[in-house]
């Protein structure tokens, strides 16, 4: 066998999305999955919205979510479908694992991407944001060069100066595999990176501030009560144009 | 429709990519370990198939047994998916890489192993008329 069969119906099945958004970074703890929880959430009470967690070896939106593992059922419709959390589609393989540890080495990482990606039937999205483990290993390269006419990137960094130089090594890898659009999105921060010149040429989505108890109060799945909606919205409104 | 028409769709459509429209033997080989339900499968191939055009004449599945090997000792075992629950089968069913938080080496207990075949569709032959 020459090819993965399974990447045909991936991309026949992210080709009903408008918008497939990868979050990434190399840095762990810069609050990817927080950030992509608070896109995600915010965004389904107007837009037909999706999350998926590959971060199979630390999955962590559920918790982010409140949602109790034993509690996530996918319905199966010629292939699986998403949790529906209130308007949310939501997917992570904690229901499987039931929150078991989950040691992969790359190539088993890259083949429980591939065949989540190719039996999840999300249906006619707007947007879908894909919460990435952090690094740059085969999960990462599949979505990278693989996807790269479906996914769009968006790196994620706090101010530190070493989240920021990690993430201009990552903006370097991402445009050397040919993407032409990197978003950029700074982490409980203040806007000080906006124009950051170390991180080359992306486009400066927005911030989002330090906000003790974020990811407790996200459990309330009410955005706006952890944080200024409309920092969420300017974002948002860049996005479903894109 | 379970799932399994999700695979069917990979295999129709990897099938497509290769240019056949009239195939005499569609052979795949099928770990044993991800329990799908060959029936189904052979169902969903020839509903895809008609659906997009394509003869398949006959459809033949071939087993294949699992082997797992350990990547701390060197262990090599099998793994029955009749040794499973009934909820760790249907994981590993949805995404065989669930094993790896389900199962541990039988030797010395480390959950660092490969799957060296068995996992799940591993071989798609096609002859053609």
């Amino acid at each position: 066998m020459i090819e993965d069969p399974r990447i045909h119906n991936i991309v026949r099945n992210l080709s009903s999305i408008r918008n497939v958004y990868a979050v990434v970074s190399s840095k762990g703890g810069v609050g990817k999955s927080t950030v992509s929880t608070l896109l995600a959430l915010h965004a389904s009470r107007r837009f037909e919205t999706g999350l998926l967690d590959i971060d199979f070896t630390n999955p962590s939106t559920h918790i982010l979510l409140n949602l109790n593992p034993g509690e996530l059922k996918y319905e199966e419709e010629k292939g699986i479908l998403p949790y529906d959390l209130k308007g949310l589609k939501y997917f992570s393989i904690v229901a499987y694992t039931m929150d078991k540890p989950l040691p992969l080495r790359g190539e088993a990482a890259r083949s429980a991407l591939r065949e989540l990606l190719a039996i999840v039937k999300w249906g006619r999205l707007k947007l879908l944001f894909i919460d990435t483990p952090p690094g740059m290993s085969d999960e990462h390269l599949d979505l990278v060069y693989m996807l790269r006419d479906i996914v769009k990137p968006i790196v994620v960094s706090t101010p530190s100066i070493l989240s920021v130089k990690s993430a201009a090594r990552l903006v370097s890898v991402l445009r050397e595999a040919g993407f032409k659009w990197i978003g950029f999105i700074e982490n409980m921060g203040n806007e000080s990176l906006r124009g950051n010149e170390v991180l080359g040429d992306v486009e400066y989505l927005g911030y989002i501030p330090y906000t003790p108890g974020i990811e407790s109060c996200l459990g309330s799945r009410m955005v706006e009560a952890c944080i200024d909606p409309g920092l969420l919205d300017s974002i948002l409104s860049r996005l479903i144009e894109l | 429709m379970v799932h399994e028409w999700a695979l069917a769709e990979s295999i129709i459509y990897h099938v497509m990519s290769q240019g056949y429209r009239k195939v005499k033997t569609l052979k795949i080989r099928l770990g044993i370990l991800q329990g799908i339900d060959k029936e189904i499968l052979g169902f969903s191939l020839r509903e895809l198939a008609s659906m997009n055009n394509i003869e398949i004449k006959d459809i033949v599945f071939e087993d294949e047994e699992p082997l797992l090997e350990c990547s701390t000792c060197g262990y090599k075992w099998s793994l029955s998916p009749s040794a499973l629950s009934e909820e760790e089968r249907e994981a590993i069913h949805f995404v065989p890489e669930a094993v790896y938080a389900l199962v541990k080496c039988p030797k010395c207990g480390s959950r660092d192993f490969t799957i060296v075949k068995g996992r799940g569709v591993s071989s798609i032959e096609v002859v053609s008329e």
